[in-house]
C-alpha cells in the first residue's frame, strides 16, 4: 500500500508531493513553455531557499520554460509548477508567457509573423 | 542590458510510434533534447475510487521536447506527443496556446497517424502533415497519402526530411504560413 522503501525518501521521483506539502496545482497559470526568469530579489533570496526551489533559483538566471525546469532538475512537471508558482507569489521568479488561458485561442498574427520571420532567418 | 525577456511559443510534433518525432526535433533544436515527466494523476481524477494518495500507483508520461532561440526575443519550443493513446489527455495541454502541429507521417504506416490527424481536426489546431521521406525515399505522391487520410485541400499535405535542418524548418515555416491563413479567416 504505501511506498516506505528506503529509495522513497531518497528519490524525488518516488515521493514528489512531499515536497509540496500535497498540492498537486499550482495557483499560477503556467504553460509547459511559459519562461521562468529569476527576479533580483531570487537572487539575493538564493542561499536561504530549500533545496529544490534554490536549484531552481539558480537554473533560472537565464530563462528556461517550465518544462526544462521539470527535465534539467528531474522534478516531476506537476510539482516543478507547484514550486515555481510559489517562487512567484514570493516574487523571487518572475513568468513570460504568450498563451492565452483559453484552451482553443492561438497566438495572433503578428507574433506568427515574427515567428516565420525568425524561422526563415534560421 | 544582455537578459531578454523572451517569449516563448510553441509546436506540437505529432505522429505515430518511430516515425521520426525525435529526429525531427533533434535536428533543429539548439539543445539536446530533454524530456519532462508528468503523473498521469488527470487520469484518475473521475475515478471514485480514490483511496489515499500513497496507494496510486505512480505511472508517468514521459515528454520529448526541443528549443530553438529565433533572434533574441523569441524562443520556439518543439514538444512531441507520447505516443500511446492512452496518453492523448496530456495532447490537451500540448496543443493549449500552440501555433499549431506537424503531423509526421510514414508512408509505409499510414494508418498510424490517424488518431493524430482526427484529434487536431477535432481539436480546431491548424496543423500540416509531413511526410517523412526516409532515407530521402517518396513511397507515395503527396496527392496519394492526402486521398488515402482524406485531408482536405485546406491542410497542407508536404514533404520532409527529419534529418534535416533545412526540410525541418521548410516544414515550420509551412505550418506557420498556414496557421497564419487560418487564423486570419477565423477572425474575419
Amino acid at each position: 500500500m504505501t511506498d516506505d522503501s528506503p529509495e522513497a525518501f531518497t528519490s524525488l521521483r518516488v515521493r514528489p508531493y512531499l515536497l509540496t506539502g500535497g498540492r498537486t496545482r499550482s495557483a499560477v497559470d503556467l504553460p509547459l513553455e511559459a519562461l521562468v526568469r529569476t527576479t533580483p530579489a531570487g537572487v539575493s533570496r538564493s542561499p536561504q531557499l530549500g533545496h529544490e526551489r534554490q536549484l531552481i533559483v539558480e537554473l533560472c538566471t537565464e530563462p528556461q520554460s517550465v518544462a526544462e525546469v521539470s527535465a534539467i532538475l528531474k522534478i516531476h512537471l506537476q510539482v516543478a509548477r507547484v514550486l515555481i508558482g510559489d517562487l512567484v507569489n514570493e516574487g523571487l521568479v518572475a513568468t513570460n508567457t504568450a498563451t492565452p488561458h483559453q484552451p482553443t485561442a492561438r497566438p495572433d498574427l503578428r507574433l506568427l509573423e515574427r515567428v516565420l520571420d525568425g524561422l526563415q532567418s534560421l | 542590458m544582455t537578459a531578454a525577456n523572451p517569449i516563448p511559443v510553441k509546436i506540437v510534433v505529432a505522429g505515430g510510434f518511430a516515425v521520426g518525432k525525435s529526429t525531427f526535433v533533434e535536428s533543429i533544436s539548439d539543445i539536446d533534447p530533454l524530456t519532462t515527466e508528468a503523473a498521469m494523476t488527470k487520469v484518475s481524477e473521475g475515478i471514485d475510487d480514490l483511496g489515499d494518495a500513497t496507494s496510486k500507483k505512480s505511472t508517468t508520461v514521459a515528454m520529448d521536447f526541443g528549443r530553438v532561440g529565433l533572434g533574441s526575443e523569441l524562443v520556439l519550443y518543439l514538444f512531441g506527443t507520447p505516443g500511446q493513446d492512452r496518453f492523448h489527455f496530456m495532447w490537451d495541454e500540448l496543443i493549449r496556446g500552440a501555433i499549431g502541429a506537424v503531423v509526421l507521417v510514414d508512408t509505409g504506416r499510414l494508418e498510424q497517424c490517424f488518431p493524430a490527424v482526427d484529434y487536431m481536426e477535432r481539436a480546431g489546431v491548424p496543423f500540416v502533415v509531413a511526410i517523412n521521406a526516409f532515407d530521402g525515399v517518396l513511397k507515395h505522391h503527396p496527392d496519394d497519402v492526402r486521398e488515402a487520410l482524406d485531408i482536405p485541400p485546406s491542410i497542407p499535405v508536404i514533404v520532409t526530411d527529419a534529418r534535416h535542418k533545412a526540410a525541418v524548418r521548410d516544414a515550420l515555416v509551412n505550418l506557420v504560413r498556414h496557421a497564419m491563413t487560418v487564423g486570419a479567416s477565423a477572425s474575419a
